[in-house]
């Protein structure tokens, strides 16, 4: 994450309570993600009733004074990328998506690669959205990103392990929808009744690993 | 523990309370009463913090048995209130004897209707709310026939309130402030006269997610794709169609269309109750 040292935030009032922080794109928006839960843990942000990092957003909603914060913010030095090393969750998946012949076409190997390539990468949860729990983890190189589907699916297994643009996500409930499915895994992403509901929150870091 | 059982659901009728905001940054939609004045008002009425738990109906209320006394209020949209077929107070506390039948019937104005008991419907909370969350499905199943559900203890003496000034739902027209921002720099300058125009009208798509309009489409000066970015309650989203969608309290935590603006909290309540049809005006106001 280098780029992020020279981040310059660009801060946008949102109605009357909130505040978009836009940053130059995916990298610096978690590093800034992070930097907020820092302040935050150290006592030194006001009440902020939550912090959604999205593409290139952070945004601050139920803020009580959001102009006084963007001048704060304004000021802020984000060190570059200590984005704190956790131990990653570990998934396991069975590579046997639908999609994963049209995902070897598309990365330009044979169909066994993929499982190896994929199950080879580290990735990040850079934010949830879409469904409770799912989370956009990014960290595939730019040459194996893919298009959505032309035409989503009408019902996606939970568990299933897709591919969109940039990202790998894990449908944590049966859903309509758009990704290359290239396989599913046992593991629960979203339980209300478990402490933490969710598996994946943004920062978690996340590795797959193929069930032979 | 008392229960209450589902004589008629209605078209539509959920388990709310003030829902579950914290959790935006996991996709956990807020939820919780569209009409949150008047959702704290009932449980005034009955005696009860503005947490516990009511029924919110749709367009043609519902109907409930109680097997023990209880006092309730019914709020929101005007409507008929029976206890056992007999004409009882809308917006008042009302005692009902144990077994019997209340009927709220459909809303004479606006659409919903709030209808508090003493104690709160008591359904297990998840992620600290009852409500349900009609984009994630998380909280309790609206109501069907038969159905029981449990209330809670009643927890202090109703309110000494004979008589609640309420502001009617809106008939004539829905008028929405618009605080600009954050992406009204992708709408070409004449969107701004468009909104505040006479164009219009309340969907009949709209639902707890949001309040969706039928008009002109809003011009853009940009059109490339947005990268999904935080919503927030109240935000005017406008799809490649060009008609704002208001974002109510169901709304995706995240979204890829540009916001023109945000309709501030307080004025959200004349939405919920905006039936499809209605003329409804963006009038920017001041941040």
């Amino acid at each position: 994450m280098t780029g992020a040292a020279a981040m310059r935030p660009r801060v946008l009032p949102v109605g009357r309570h909130a505040l978009l922080v836009e940053v130059a794109g995916s990298e610096e928006a978690q590093v800034f993600h992070a930097e907020l839960l820092r302040r935050r843990a150290a006592g030194a942000l006001p009440p902020i009733r939550e912090i959604v990092p999205a593409a290139r957003t952070v945004l601050l909603d139920g803020v009580g004074d959001p102009h006084a914060l963007a001048a704060r913010i304004a000021e802020w030095t984000v060190p570059p990328a200590d984005a704190a090393e956790g131990e990653p969750v570990v998934l396991p998946v069975r590579y046997d998506g639908a999609d994963l012949a049209e995902v070897a076409a598309l990365w330009g190997v044979a169909e066994e690669e993929v499982p190896r390539l994929h199950a080879s990468m580290s990735f990040r949860v850079a934010f949830c959205g879409f469904a409770p729990g799912f989370g956009y983890l990014t960290g595939a190189p730019e040459h194996l990103h893919v298009p959505r589907r032309a035409t989503p699916r009408t019902a996606v297994p939970a568990g299933s392990v897709g591919l969109a643009g940039p990202y790998t996500g894990v449908y944590p409930s049966s859903s309509p929808g758009g990704w290359q499915l290239i396989g599913r895994t046992d593991v629960r992403l979203w339980d209300p009744a478990r402490e933490p509901a969710a598996l994946l929150a943004p920062g978690t870091r996340v590795r797959f690993e193929e069930i032979a | 523990m008392s229960s209450l059982t589902v004589v008629r659901a209605g078209a539509l009728t959920t388990v709310q309370d003030l829902g579950r905001p914290g959790h935006a940054h996991l996709g956990v939609p807020r939820s919780g009463a569209l009409d949150e004045p008047a959702h704290l008002l009932a449980n005034r009425l009955v005696g009860n913090p503005g947490g516990c738990a009511t029924l919110e109906t749709t367009v043609n209320g519902c109907a409930l048995r109680t097997d023990t006394a209880v006092t309730v209020a019914v709020t929101g949209a005007p409507c008929a209130v029976r206890a056992d077929g007999r004409p009882v107070a809308w917006c008042a506390p009302v005692r009902l004897p144990a077994g019997a039948v209340l009927d709220v019937g459909p809303a004479r104005a606006g659409l919903r209707s709030y209808v508090a008991f003493a104690g709160g419907v008591a359904v297990p909370p998840v992620l600290g709310s009852r409500s349900r969350d009609l984009l994630s499905g998380l909280g309790p199943d609206p109501l069907a026939d038969g159905a029981r559900l449990p209330l809670g203890a009643p927890c202090g003496p109703p309110a000494a309130a004979d008589v609640v000034p309420w502001a009617a739902p809106p008939t004539g027209g829905l008028v929405l402030p618009l605080v600009l921002g954050p992406r009204d720099d992708w709408f070409a300058p004449q969107a701004l006269r468009i909104l505040a125009g006479d164009g219009f009208r309340v969907s009949s798509a709209s639902n707890r997610i949001g309040l969706r309009t039928d008009g002109p489409a809003l011009p853009r000066a940009r059109t490339d794709e947005l990268p999904s970015e935080g919503m927030v309650l109240g935000a005017v989203q406008v799809p490649p169609a060009g008609r704002p969608v208001v974002f109510l309290a169901d709304h995706p935590t995240t979204g890829g269309y540009p916001v023109v603006g945000v309709v501030p909290a307080p004025a959200l309540a004349a939405a919920a109750q905006a039936a499809p049809g209605t003329p409804v005006r963006f009038v920017p106001v001041r941040a």
